[in-house]
């Protein structure tokens, strides 16, 4: 860093204040695109040079990497995309995408992109945030972003544990868990994100993990493709402060028995030896094994059904814990509802429709009127 | 009195000239004051008066019928001279019952005329008001001309068997028999409130034709009845020629903002959660959206802001309003957009406080809040309308100075200026400022923490432009890049620099002007709604020859470059605020000036008495 207090920029503009610095001086790359994009884009166009700060091998990386190599599949041009995020280490992320990004206050995030929607309905808007950051300080708006269900993406990274603060609790955390701000364990209950989305009426609602891949990628994926508001929960590994919080499930060699991919149209069946599997018993869920032994197979399971109106069942496959069940991944819900920016839109259509377009002259030019001579 | 007299004949009354008159109507919050205090508002104006008006309502929507708290207000000053206050004391009060006598006649000038509904004060609503014995019979209204009418009687008598409405819808309408009876006795035409009656009750009929029976029975009533002998007639105001509309400061805010987008000639976004006293600026730009308003009612305070952010980053003209407490909550957002250097106006329309406080009172007290309550360094603009009608003209300023210099905005309007109401000299299309929004969109060497030359401004660039993808946030910027930046010597120059160019608008914006002589005795500064009792106040004094001047600041950050200057010239710098001292700590910190506070929080305007009794303590 060039500190001598008179430095100029190089650039062309003038000396602002007596002290300038440099715009060189320091190692970061410069926000800035130079050429057009070309017709079909690779990963390589949506990295931004902003040199990453996660810790080495976090989750987040993971993320990053998948969401940079679906970009282009999706066929939007890098200009007509905008990324905003909260505050956290997964807020970070913005920075690391060439598109626009905003990188905004704590909670925040679904507001300002709801402004940002709104205002721009052509915008592919994605909204990053923490477990922290979308469900304690920003949980209001969350809730009320999905609602609305604007045409928004909102992929919530969920380590369960504050990141960025260095290791507190977050409403994601386990009861009874010893964190710096719980010597004797957590005593708050934690919330289940996909309930609190299903329960704000999102119209699309998945889950998937930072360290599978494939799916991860076809998820945000089928997220982008949903017209009105996705949520996509991402369990995420901050290996510094809650390392393996999602092992039980996610490791490789327990995932066929501890986990159950959902799939639309599919029965629901799971285990190592594709032998166990959900079905309903009554209004509940109950897990099964299939075989000669109970006498059950495919037909008698649960068929997966992501476009059903009513939310109960979705909710009822949110709610599906370990040990008692497998952890569910996938997308539960995928629902077709008018989007707020389009209702908006309309509006002001059929206001110009029955009054014409605005006229200033004629706006200022009513009410109580009289004229002086 | 049952039937309806056609064509009044005048019955050689005697018809007296004012100068100027002050009514007070006060009734329970259900009697229709607000509306019948409108009504004779529009009229006056209509007719010709300059008119200045103090709506004063209670915070609760029905508080209980009768009872103190539920007393809701009007006060009407009109006038054949030029008037800039709704009055300091009415000459006249209608009071609909016990309670609303109670509450307002401590104000009442000596000797005032009082017009009472005797219908209601019964032994029940006397002791909700709180009164042991009646004050009609005990000598309470000794030295007042009193007028005692059985309102609900002579409104019932009129309406019964002449339109189908029930004994309680009847009632409804005696705030127009009442109103009828002060057309009479202030020669006004009733043309005009008729017109009213039929828009608005058009689809139903019995109660138009209610409210029109009950207000011409009451004019012709007082036309009639022995009660008075004299009524009195105002002239018109010799005010300037040209097109003039009654006009309230939420309605000019709202109007000055659609205004401001369409001079710009881009969409304005308002994000928006209810609160009074702003909410009908809310309510008015939800009913333009053929301007391409988009009106947003967030869940809360800090989501309309930031939605608003959100929608200045996307290039729309991102406005968000609401009153203090909802400031509180919306600051570390303005933060961001400060950091961020995103054009931002924030409408604060200042109630009493702290915390809820008085809601629906006015006060001036957010000053500090507006100018100093962010944390770090983290300046905005700020400025104030001076009257209703100026809501207009301060808010296609604020959209102005917000994209010129990429800074958040904000716009104090206070309780008294949102629902005062006065006469607005409707202006030109061509005579308003042109408002400039240059959005970047060369890729050629772009740098989104550049800096414009003369008002280091940093370039809009507005997602969906090709070539210019960037990132922005709340992160310290490194100048020029925008890159996160933590580097110490970056730091200081960048809060300088941000400084430095909210100080620079100065150099935009008008020097402050002083009525009177630049040098004397005493100057009365002011800013905000406190413009027309100073005004008033000093025009007064230097007609007795004092060595008085004022002047109004409508800019409070930057303050016009002169105001120091101006300063300078006087002894004595009086400053009349409704708070403890804001501005005038303000100016004492900046200019080392010996100024002296001048403060009232009592939820109400400053009169031009109070001002003037002041000012003389220092000549
Ligand atoms: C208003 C405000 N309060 C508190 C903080 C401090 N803070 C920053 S990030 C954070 C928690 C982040 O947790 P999470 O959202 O789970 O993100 P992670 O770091 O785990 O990705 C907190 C409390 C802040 N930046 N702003
Ligand atoms: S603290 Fe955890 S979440 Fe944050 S970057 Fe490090 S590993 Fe990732
Ligand atoms: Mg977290």
């Amino acid at each position: 860093m060039s500190t001598n207090g008179k430095g100029t920029n190089g650039n062309g503009h003038k000396e602002i204040l007596e002290t300038s610095v440099s715009a060189e001086s320091d190692g970061d790359s410069v926000a800035r695109s130079v050429a057009p994009p070309p017709a079909k884009l690779t990963k390589a166009d949506f990295v931004s040079g902003q040199e990453v700060r996660w810790c080495p091998g976090c989750g987040d990386y993971s993320i990053l990497n998948n969401v940079q190599k679906v970009m282009p599949e999706l066929g939007i041009p890098r200009e007509k995309i905008v990324f905003v995020s909260g505050i956290g280490c997964s807020s970070r992320f913005p920075y690391y995408m060439n598109t626009y990004g905003f990188h905004s206050i704590h909670g925040r995030a679904p507001a300002i992109a709801t402004g940002v929607k709104a205002a721009n309905p052509e915008l592919s808007v994605w909204v990053i945030t923490g477990d922290g950051d979308a469900l304690s300080i920003g949980g209001n708006h969350f809730m009320h972003a999905i609602r609305r269900n604007l045409d928004i993406n909102v992929i919530l990274f969920n380590n369960r544990i504050y990141g960025l603060t260095k290791g507190q609790y977050s409403p994601t955390s386990e009861m009874g868990k010893k964190t710096k701000s719980t010597p004797m364990g957590v005593i708050d209950y934690p919330l289940n994100p996909l309930s609190v989305a299903i329960a704000s009426e999102a119209t699309f609602v998945a889950s998937s993990l930072d360290v599978d891949v494939k799916h991860l990628g076809a998820t945000v994926q089928a997220a982008a493709k949903h017209k009105g508001v996705s949520f996509v929960e991402v369990y995420q590994n901050c290996n510094i402060f809650n390392d393996g919080a999602f092992e039980y499930f996610a490791e490789r060699n327990v995932r066929s028995d501890n986990m159950i991919y959902l799939e639309h149209g599919k029965p629901m069946i799971f285990g190592k030896n594709h032998d166990k599997g959900i079905r309903m018993n009554g209004a509940h869920p109950e897990v099964v094994q299939l075989g000669s032994e109970t006498g059950l197979n495919e037909n008698d399971l649960l068929v997966h059904d992501i476009h059903l109106k009513d939310p109960s069942v979705a909710f009822m496959l949110a709610r599906m814990e370990y040990p008692a069940f497998p952890q569910p991944v996938g997308i539960f819900r995928a629902v077709e509802r008018d989007t707020y920016e389009d209702m908006m839109t309309d509006q002001i259509e059929t206001a110009i429709n029955k009054l014409g377009p605005g006229s200033l002259e004629k706006l200022i030019n009513s009410g109580d009127m009289w004229t002086v001579e | 009195m049952s039937t309806v007299i056609e064509n009044p004949v005048e019955q050689g009354k005697h018809l007296e000239e004012l100068e100027t008159v002050t009514i007070r109507f006060a009734g329970d919050s259900g009697d229709g004051m607000q509306l019948t205090g409108t009504q004779f508002t529009n009229t006056s104006a209509v007719v010709g008066n300059d008119i200045s008006t103090l709506p004063d309502f209670p915070a609760e929507i029905r508080a209980p019928a009768g009872s103190l708290p539920g007393v809701s207000g009007f006060q009407l000053n009109f006038s054949s001279q030029d008037i800039k206050t709704p009055g300091d004391q009415p000459n006249v009060l209608v009071a609909m019952n016990p309670a609303a006598l109670k509450v307002n006649l401590a104000d009442l000038e000596d000797g005032g005329t009082i017009i009472i509904n005797t219908d209601s004060f019964t032994k029940e609503n006397l002791k909700y008001a709180a009164y042991e014995t009646n004050p009609l019979e005990d000598g309470t209204l000794a030295g007042f001309r009193v007028h005692k009418l059985p309102i609900t009687t002579l409104n019932m008598n009129a309406l019964k068997g002449n339109v189908e409405l029930s004994r309680k819808e009847i009632d409804r309408c005696k705030n127009f028999f009442a109103l009828g009876v002060l057309y009479w006795l202030y020669d006004r035409p009733m043309e005009q409130t008729i017109n009213w009656i039929h828009e608005k009750f058009a689809k139903n009929r019995e109660v138009m034709n209610g409210n029109e029976i009950a207000l011409k029975t009451g004019y012709n009533f007082a036309d009639t009845t022995e009660v008075f002998t004299t009524h009195y007639t105002v002239k018109k105001a010799q005010i300037a020629p040209g097109k003039y509309r009654k006009i309230t400061g939420n309605e000019a805010t709202a109007i000055g903002f659609i205004a401001a987008s369409q001079l710009a000639g881009r969409p304005l976004f308002y994000g928006s959660y209810p609160i009074t006293p702003a909410s009908d600026i809310l309510h008015e730009l939800a009913r333009h959206k053929n301007f391409g308003v988009k009106t947003f009612q967030a869940e809360d305070e800090i989501a309309a802001v930031s939605a608003a952010i959100g929608a200045s980053f996307t290039g729309h003209i991102g406005l968000t309003g609401t009153s203090g407490p909802g400031v509180a909550l919306k600051q570390e957002a303005i933060g961001l957009a400060v950091m961020t250097e995103l054009p931002l106006v924030i409408i604060n329309v200042q109630r009493g406080g702290p915390s809820t406080g008085l809601p629906t009172k006015t006060e001036q007290a957010d000053l500090f809040q507006a100018v100093w309550g962010r944390n770090g360094e983290c300046p905005a603009i700020v400025i104030a309308p001076a009257t209703p009608a100026d809501c207009f003209n301060m808010a296609v300023e604020a959209v102005r100075l917000a994209f010129k210099y990429m800074t958040p905005v904000f716009y104090l309007s206070d309780g008294y200026l949102a629902n005062g109401a006065e006469p607005w000299a409707v202006p030109e299309i061509d005579e308003l400022p042109k408002i400039e929004i240059k959005f970047a969109t060369n890729p050629e060497n772009f740098m989104p923490y550049a800096r414009d030359e003369e008002t280091l401004a940093r370039p809009y660039a507005i997602p969906g432009t090709p070539g210019l993808e960037h990132r922005i946030g709340g992160i310290e910027k490194q100048h020029l890049t925008g890159n996160v930046n933590y580097d110490p010597e970056n730091h200081h120059f960048m809060v300088k620099l941000r400084q430095e160019k909210v100080d620079r608008a100065a150099n935009d914006i008008p020097t402050v002007e002083v009525f009177g002589e630049k040098t004397g005795k005493v100057l009365v500064l002011g800013w905000g709604s406190t413009y027309g009792s100073i005004a008033s106040a000093v025009e007064k004094l230097q007609r007795e020859g004092k060595s008085v001047s004022s002047a109004h600041l409508r800019h409070l950050n930057p303050f016009p470059k002169n105001l120091g200057e101006v300063l300078r010239g006087f002894e004595t710098v009086i400053v009349p605020e409704m708070n403890l001292g804001q501005l005038c700590t303000m100016i004492r910190a900046r200019y080392l000036v010996d100024a002296v506070a001048f403060s009232k929080v009592k939820g109400r305007p400053f009169q031009i008495r109070e001002i003037v009794r002041k000012v003389e303590e220092y000549l």
